[in-house]
């Protein structure tokens, strides 16, 4: 493999913060709720580019179950954002202000 | 040398759909710069010696994630546009900044730890050694076992979780057969509240030829 390591731990650091923007940024909750899936996809090419480096395949199991655990949070957050689009007719996180004082 | 063109080809192109994602305006395109992400990032994971990664990111993320979101995207409308002015004054500024100091910290990191030279890497055919998936599946199900019958677990309740958000008026319904019972008494403002129950009581030995035809003569009578 020609490609140096870093530069796949750069492309993940980039990603990354493209992510944490949009999560910071945005206001809509399912842009965010993607952004956060950007993230996680970050960190697993780190993991994975780490498994490369070390040359086992602990980094390549964890990306799997990483995988898992982002499916079942997809799957309820979804659900929350539907259950709060019935309760305020909008997706705007700004909406959900009933804890404000 | 094919590695390293394929990735100065599909790097740009991650970070363009990502950026995409986060600078488009409506939900659906910022969904598919994100499958677009993906697609670069499973080639990304082919690269770096992976196959079943590279096959799972597709089905899993490529395909149901991104379908699940799409599919709540049309549910909820794709026309509720959301205004992108910023609620907290100095947000995106601040943001901006924070994400470079990110950056900033993670390339200062990454130069530490791992270096930016090409260094000679491990040989992952050694490693894959019976091809990725039987490898992969001997750490899985020796080493981690347990951890993977957890995410079982977490499945399940995953599932339930979304089942009880997903239930509209949770709090009103009292029994699961609630809404069947106001379907069948539903007509009786319309002063014929007998009518529909008569029928389903009555209807054992008839044909559905002889309950058909109160139906047309209900809907037609009295506005």
């Amino acid at each position: 493999m020609r490609t140096p390591i870093s530069y796949f731990l750069l492309l993940s650091g980039v990603l990354f913060t493209i992510g944490t923007l949009g999560v910071l940024v945005r206001r809509n909750a399912l842009v965010i709720f993607m952004s956060v899936e950007l993230q996680l996809n970050a960190v697993n090419l780190a993991l994975v580019t780490f498994a490369r480096q070390q040359g086992n395949l602990t980094g390549q199991v964890l990306t799997f179950f990483s995988m898992v655990v982002a499916a079942a949070e997809v799957v309820v957050g979804l659900a929350i954002i539907v259950s709060l689009y019935r309760k305020r007719q909008s997706t705007d996180v700004d909406d959900a202000d009933l804890l404000k004082g | 040398m094919a590695d390293l063109i394929a990735f100065w080809i599909l790097a740009p192109v991650s970070v363009i759909a990502a950026g995409g994602m986060v600078l488009s305006r409506k939900a659906v395109h910022s969904a598919l710069w994100l499958v677009v992400n993906f697609f670069t990032l499973s080639v990304f994971f082919l690269i770096l010696g992976s196959p079943f990664l590279f096959v799972v990111q597709i089905i899993v993320y490529a395909g149901a994630i991104m379908v699940l979101f799409l599919f709540v995207i049309m549910l909820l409308g794709v026309g509720s546009e959301i205004p992108l002015t910023e609620r907290i004054k100095g947000m995106r500024f601040t943001a901006i900044l924070l994400g470079l100091a990110l950056i900033v910290g993670l390339f200062v990191a990454i130069g530490i730890g791992v270096g930016f030279a090409r260094e000679t890497l491990p040989d992952m055919n050694a490693v894959n050694q019976g091809g990725n998936v039987r490898a992969l599946a001997n750490v899985l199900f020796n080493k981690y076992f347990f951890p993977f019958e957890l995410t079982s677990v977490l499945l399940i309740v995953a599932a339930i979780g979304a089942v009880m958000h997903g239930r509209r008026r949770f709090s009103e319904e009292e029994t699961i057969d609630a809404p069947v019972d106001e379907t069948l008494t539903e007509p009786a403002p319309n002063g014929r509240g007998a009518g529909p129950p008569a029928t389903v009581a009555g209807n054992g030995g008839r044909s559905p030829s002889e309950v058909a035809p109160p139906v047309p003569s209900e809907t037609g009578g009295h506005p």
